[in-house]
């Protein structure tokens, strides 16, 4: 089972939070909190799993974690998931991402969470492995996206001028934040 | 009106939408709390508002702010009124916002039932979907209650893609309501089973979760895992289906044993390191279930090391962190085999990442030796020294001293070493182990009589210097526990000591008050038998000056710690002032008093087995829980209120009193006080008692008793209790030669052997020897009787769900389904019945599921009756039957014999689709029914049904009516559609050698073809250099290597297109991308045949294709190669695959009219059976059942580019067979035909 997936930045500033388990709001931030301090330190070059933070997790619990760029994705799982297939989950994860974004960069996930959420609850559902399938996640994700569409309609698209000009206001630097591309951080590793 | 919503619309473009209020935050960067709170402000007015929009924009923007970590839970209605909108694209943003913020003790929950229900059932999959994602993330008790039942009936829906979800959903709702466990069981078991891989998986899933739990329970089930870890190539599968093994294993051992050889095999021929890994892991599993009585375990284990090391030695660092931490769990039962590799684990020792050397550490734990044990903690010293950060170099204290007192201090064959090891960690700074060293540094002084005289010296010398140990870095460390182990060692063997006046001394001076509380009270007590034994000594010497010297001392300093805050330390402290003064006294009238105070510390110390104060028996007529007293009543209560402030208030001016000016006013309290404390002392338990319940100080020391000293090695329990007493000592060893009662004057044992060096390592020779008594028990315990305890939290919602699964259920046990009040009279009737169980006389009740099909049943009420009567009328026989009918519910559960195929299920799900096209076969099909029927009446037929797989369609009964009229029995015989087994057709054959190969559409993965070749050796000798030459043809490529770097990352072994399930993939090798060449890297040896898969591509699927080539091989002996031909067929039925068919999607083809093309052949003289055919068309043309009836079946298969192909295939007595193709593609349907129809004739 997967406890929580946590996505954050260099700063640790939360990108997308998603707990399967309740936790209030106040403890929610702590454990991101904890979990950042504890991923940060780390060098890029060491090992993937980490022994579960002291407020999520417990004896049972590892907390699997990739960086790409400026982003942090950590999965908080129990013993019963593989931890090389988790790094695989989250590779599909992100993958999936860049597909339904081209070229996804942080500001994808800042501006569009909910649509991050969708993507996510393709892949996961209440903590368990739902599909790891890309082409079948990005069918599902295309179709309900379509299915939006379509209710939206005429009256969505003087919304959409609207929201067009007030993005041409969006401030230079932001922008220029990007995801560098995912394979030079990866391309070493290979089996 | 319509003005007004124009405004409203226009207005509404102005709000706030999510993006601008993102970019506000981050444009609001100083005052983002502020702009925050006003932006809440507008949500909630937007939330007053009455257009749903509006609304569902403000919930998606408290979405955003939650996971800023603002509450959003008071828009908790909100909520839910967007998430009933209509509309799909608010739906979804409300549950996105309830699974965010909505958990199990939510309230608003008990409003959202019915609208989640109707979500559920919605005709749009993805409301559906979205319901049941989000009620994986707050499911109530309440609602997986009410609910349980329309998920269920989820599991049978047409499309995959909810019937997977709910799966996983249904192992929430056994958490959040275990009575649904048993009924939904075989429900879920058939979904094992199920058409759609990704089912199939969630199912495994489900149940792994499930079994993880509580194993016992699932055993049953081993075989179903089994044959899916044999067939199954999904590796995301396979893995699950491992760890569950894994599992099972400990409660099984034959399991372990028949997994051993298919695990190895795959260790060999996998090369997905997930796979590997997890495979390597349950074959550890298996060996410590199995440890002994395996013949060639061994082999097992050396392959799996040899494994492991290639994984440690990889530059990757996740493959070494799971390398040693496997490695570390051979490492308890077979630890020779590890330790082969200590050099590899040494180096890690020196790895740059700390969570390696961690692991590395835990391995060392248990390479030690005693030979080795000196050179290894020395190396960890050396560590130590250069570690930075505490938390590792805390982490290496505990290690050494885990390694060294091991099994009974098993490796140390010198303790003056150990001692000094000791001594030396204690200069370590801002260690949080100081417990641990004190407790370790007591246990040898105690248990290791030849060394005390050495350990006693060093702890005067400790004490001596107390100051360097207790420096300014302390305050954070627990360092200072190792004085409190000095103070107990130099006082109880004060004969030991070289000077005792010189350690006397060095107590008493320096900074001891600044010490933890437990610790002075550990010294004062301890300066008292010092003291005593100096006066002894002094007046056999006749050193009236040193026994003045050391009085006056203890009299000048002890007020100090009189004046104590510690409650502990000033009891004790004034109690030995007044002995002191009472000695003083009598040395002034000549009294030799030193004999007599001696005698206060006289006795030896005992071990006591660890849990005899559980075994303690209870005396007869005592009950411990009757009130001694009355119980009191309220008021009484409150006077006891006041009075213990009063007393609280009264010690408190008193104590703070004393405090500041010891006076003699006090004296007459203070004589009573004392009075009281010169008996308690002269009692050795009240010390004892006292110091185990003396407060300890809140610094963040360990406490003794929680030190896992070694918790690794499950038989012996070592905990030293760090506190004094003169009688009973604790020394807690437990040896399992137990329940013998030792007399307690046992003295010296130390001749006594460790049990453990006993081994062939007893050679080497211990200087010192450790007293591992059991301990003593109270007459008649056992040590070894154990409480079997259930170490999961009371809370745990696993406990509930240990059920039996195996237990046939019982009537009663169904899912809650929904009834109204009414009908719930007739249900009671109905259980009634059910008790009685005289089939004859049962009625048959229908379940209503809502008001409107009641009505419509009312409307229907002659018809029902007309059925009634009919039911009546059959032979008792059949009365389990039409139970099972009655409850749509039970028709799965209440005979085992009748078990449902989860597709024919599929088939059936959707009745009003099933309206549409039935209309044309209305009439055979009421032929049929009746026809059956009758067949139900005789009941030498109904005795071969039952041993067919029977489908009993769970639909309602109304539904069927209005399609079939008078059809009472939705009982459906289907032929057990043969389990889709690799249909392998012979490549080519020589004396030597045997090649079969099958093929298989990759389902999911577009155009591409795994085609899995069979090599069976057919030689005596072995056959090596395998090669295969493969050249492609212009519209048939091989895959290989994989196109962008990207992709290329993890533990992926497939090329990016076939991302996903498709990423775990078994391949045994790449095929080389430059040339037609594919070698194969092994070799067969006689009789043993291996397989190889590859996987192609194919531009045209309409038409068949060949490929040619040819393998050669060299066999052992020959020095020249022989060569052999190959032609690999592919006809179109190839590229066809059956796996998405459902009887729903089927006849949506149908009746679409897209299938334009079509083709019919006829065979006069089958020479087959109608099962044969289907087999062949089901295996060959690798087709699935759609439906089928009598002689008659629908087929449906799809082709990798998406041409749809439907056959009926016909079957009359005279061996008549007529084949009807209705398909998208023409070319393809011809080409598929005339394959069907040679192979069909060829089978002549």
């Amino acid at each position: 089972m997967i406890k929580a997936i946590l996505v954050f930045n260099n700063h640790g500033k939360p990108r997308l939070t998603k707990f399967y388990q309740y936790f209030n709001e106040e403890m929610q931030q702590q454990i991101i909190k904890e979990t950042f301090q504890l991923v940060s330190k780390r060098d890029d070059n060491v090992c993937n799993f980490l022994e579960g933070g002291s407020l999520i997790g417990g004896a049972d619990y590892k907390l699997i974690y990739r960086h790409y760029a400026t982003l942090y994705f950590v999965f908080c799982v129990d013993s019963s998931e593989s931890e090389l297939g988790i790094l695989d989950l989250i590779q599909v994860f992100v993958e999936t991402l860049d597909k339904c974004f081209e070229n996804v960069c942080e500001l994808d996930l800042i501006f569009h969470v909910d649509k991050v959420h969708y993507i996510l609850n393709e892949l996961v559902m209440g903590g368990m492995v739902l599909e790891t399938n890309m082409t079948e996640i990005i069918t599902r994700i295309e179709d309900q996206n379509k299915l939006e569409k379509q209710e939206a309609g005429l009256a969505a698209a003087p919304a959409r001028a609207v929201s067009a000009v007030k993005n041409m206001n969006l401030p230079q630097q932001i922008k220029d934040i990007k995801l560098p591309d995912l394979p030079a951080a990866i391309k070493d590793l290979k089996f | 009106m319509a003005l007004r919503k124009v405004k409203g619309n226009l207005e509404r473009m102005f709000d706030k939408n999510l993006t601008d209020l993102v970019r506000g935050i981050r444009n609001n960067k100083e005052t983002e709390s502020k702009y925050i709170s006003q932006c809440m402000e507008e949500i909630k007015t937007e939330l007053r508002q009455d257009n749903l929009a509006v609304k569902a924009n403000a919930v998606a923007k408290l979405t955003y702010l939650q996971m800023l970590g603002y509450d959003i839970s008071w828009a908790g209605f909100n909520i839910i009124e967007v998430m009933s909108s209509p509309k799909f694209t608010y739906k979804r943003i409300g549950y996105l916002s309830a699974s965010q913020c909505f958990h199990q003790d939510t309230e608003v929950l008990m409003l959202t039932t019915n609208m989640i229900r109707k979500d559920l059932n919605s005709h749009n999959m993805y409301d559906s979907g979205t319901a049941l994602t989000g009620l994986a993330c707050f499911i109530s008790g309440d609602l997986a209650r009410d609910l349980a039942n329309d998920v269920m009936t989820l599991l049978t829906s047409t499309k995959p893609y909810l019937r997977k979800k709910a799966v996983l959903l249904l192992y929430k709702v056994f958490l959040k309501f275990p009575e649904a466990l048993r009924p939904a069981f075989p429900r879920l078991k058939e979904k094992l089973e199920d058409p759609d891989p990704g089912v199939q998986s969630a199912a495994v899933n489900v149940i792994c979760e499930l079994a993880r739990k509580n194993p016992k329970n699932y055993l049953s089930l081993a075989p179903v895992f089994f044959k899916l870890m044999t067939s199954s190539t999904n590796n995301w599968m396979l893995i699950k289906i491992i760890k569950l093994f894994g599992a099972l294993t400990p409660l099984e051992p034959r399991l372990g044993k028949k997994l051993i050889e298919p695990l190895t095999n795959l260790i060999h021929s996998t090369s997905a390191m997930s796979l590997l890994y997890e495979c390597i892991n349950t074959v550890i599993a298996v060996l410590i279930s199995i440890s002994s009585g395996m013949p060639n375990h061994n082999a097992s284990i050396q392959l799996c090391v040899q494994k492991l090391r290639i994984l440690i030695e990889d530059s990757d660092q996740n493959l070494k962190y799971l390398g040693l931490l496997a490695m570390s769990k051979i490492l308890k039962t077979h630890p020779k085999s590890v330790q082969a590799h200590k050099d590899l684990v040494l180096q890690c020792l020196d790895d740059k990442d700390e969570s390696i050397r961690l692991r590395a550490l835990d391995l060392l734990y248990g390479m030690v030796t005693k030979k080795t044990v000196m050179e290894i903690v020395r190396r960890l010293m050396t560590h130590m020294d250069r570690a930075e950060g505490t938390m590792y170099r805390d982490e290496l204290l505990q290690k050494i001293i885990l390694i060294c007192s091991q099994n009974n201090f098993q490796y140390i064959t010198n303790f003056e070493w150990y001692v000094s090891v000791l001594v030396e960690l204690c200069r370590m700074e801002g260690t949080q182990h100081g417990g641990l060293i004190a407790s370790q540094l007591m246990d040898v002084a105690i248990r290791v009589v030849a060394v005390r005289e050495f350990t006693v010296g060093q702890m005067a010398l400790l004490l001596d210097n107390a100051h360097v140990i207790v420096g300014p870095a302390a305050a954070r460390s627990s360092i200072a526990e190792v004085l409190y182990a000095a103070a107990w060692i130099c006082g109880e063997f004060s004969q030991l000591l070289a000077n005792p006046k010189a350690t006397l001394e060095s107590m008493v001076r320096g900074k001891v008050v600044s010490l933890p509380g437990h610790i002075q009270a550990i010294y004062v007590h301890n300066m008292l038998k010092l003291y005593a034994h100096i006066i002894a000594t002094a007046e056999e010497e006749d050193d009236s000056e040193m026994i003045e010297e050391v009085t006056n001392l203890l009299l000048e300093r002890l007020p100090v710690f009189v004046s104590s805050g510690d409650l502990e330390v000033q009891e004790r402290a004034s109690c030995i002032v007044h002995i002191v003064t009472y000695v003083q006294k009598c040395h002034k009238h000549g009294d030799k008093v030193g004999a007599d105070l001696a005698l206060l510390m006289t006795g030896e110390l005992n071990p006591v087995a660890p849990k005899a104060q559980k075994k303690v028996p209870l005396p007869d007529g005592l009950d411990l829980d009757a009130w001694i007293n009355d119980p009191p009543s309220e008021s009484e209560e409150e006077e006891d209120d006041a009075l213990e402030k009063e007393i609280f208030v009264k010690a408190d001016s008193s104590y703070k009193h004393r405090k500041e000016k010891y006076e003699p006013s006090e004296e007459e309290l203070q004589k009573l006080r004392d009075a009281r404390r010169a008996e308690q002392a002269s009692n050795p338990y009240y010390v004892k008692s006292s110091a185990l319940s003396s407060p300890r100080p809140n610094h963040n020391s360990i406490q003794v008793d929680e030190i896992p000293v070694t918790a690794i090695d499950l038989n012996v329990s070592l905990k030293i209790p760090g506190m004094t007493s003169l009688d009973k000592y604790q020394v807690v060893d437990g040896w399992q030669d137990g329940g013998k009662k030792r007399h307690k004057k046992q003295k010296k044992r130390s001749k006594r052997k460790g049990q453990v060096s006993s081994s062939s390592e007893e050679e080497i020779n211990r200087m010192h020897v450790v007293n591992t008594d059991i301990g003593e028990m109270p007459e008649g315990a056992h040590l070894s009787d154990d409480y079997e305890i259930d170490d999961r939290p009371e809370d745990d919602p696993h406990r509930a769900l240990d059920i039996n699964l195996d237990e046939p259920l019982s009537p009663n046990e169904v899912l809650p389904t929904r009834t109204h009040y009414e009908a719930h009279a007739q249900r009671k009737i109905e259980s009634n019945n059910e008790a009685k169980l005289i089939p004859s006389e049962i009625p048959l009740k229908m379940k209503t599921r809502n008001k409107k099909e009641r009505k419509e049943k009312k409307e229907k009420t002659k018809k029902v009756k007309k059925e009634e009567k009919k039911v009546k009328k059959k032979p008792s026989r059949d009365a389990n039957l039409i139970l099972d009918l009655i409850d749509p519910l039970k028709e799965t559960v209440i005979s085992d014999k009748v078990p449902v195929a989860a597709n024919h299920i599929n088939g059936i799900a959707d009745a009003k689709n099933k309206e549409k096209s039935k209309s044309k076969k209305t009439k055979t099909k009421k032929e049929k029914k009746a026809k059956k029927e009758k067949d139900r009446d005789k009941p030498e037929k109904k005795l071969k049904k039952n041993e067919k797989e029977i489908d009993t369609l769970s639909r309602n009964r109304d539904e069927y009516e209005e399609t079939n009229g008078t059809v009472t029995q939705e009982v459906e015989e289907k032929l057990a559609v043969p389990e889709p087994q690799p249909y392998s057709r012979l490549l080519a054959e020589d004396s030597h050698i045997r090649i079969v190969y099958s093929t298989a559409a990759m389902d999911g993965v577009m155009s591409e073809i795994l085609v899995c070749i069979k090599f069976i050796s057919q030689s005596s000798k072995p056959i090596s250099k395998l090669q295969l030459i493969l050249p492609d043809s212009s519209a048939l490529k091989m895959i290989r290597t994989p196109g962008k770097l990207v992709f290329e990352t993890g533990y992926r072994l497939f090329p990016p297109k076939e991302m996903g399930m498709a990423v775990f993939q078994r391949k045994q090798r790449q095929p080389d991308p430059q040339s037609e060449l594919v070698n194969l890297p092994w070799s067969l040896d006689p009789g043993e045949s291996k397989e190889t898969q590859l996987s192609f591509t194919a531009e045209d699927v309409t038409i068949p294709h060949k490929l040619r080539g040819s393998l050669s091989y060299i066999q052992d002996g020959s020095s020249s190669s022989s060569d052999i031909s190959l032609r690999l067929e592919f006809p179109v039925t190839t590229f066809l695959s059956g796996k998405t068919a459902s009887r729903a999607t089927f006849t949506d083809l149908l009746s679409s009219g897209q299938l334009s093309a079509r083709s019919s052949f006829t065979l006069p003289n089958c020479p087959w059976s109608f099962p044969e055919v289907l087999e062949e068309l089901t295996l060959g043309g690798s087709l699935a059942v759609v439906e089928c009836v009598d002689q008659t079946a629908s087929l449906y298969g799809r082709s990798l580019h998406g041409h749809h192909v439907c056959l009926l295939v016909k079957y009359q007595a005279s061996h008549h067979l007529t084949i009807d193709g209705k398909s998208t593609e023409g070319i393809l349907l011809s080409n598929a035909l005339d394959h069907l129809k040679t192979t069909l004739m060829q089978k002549q």
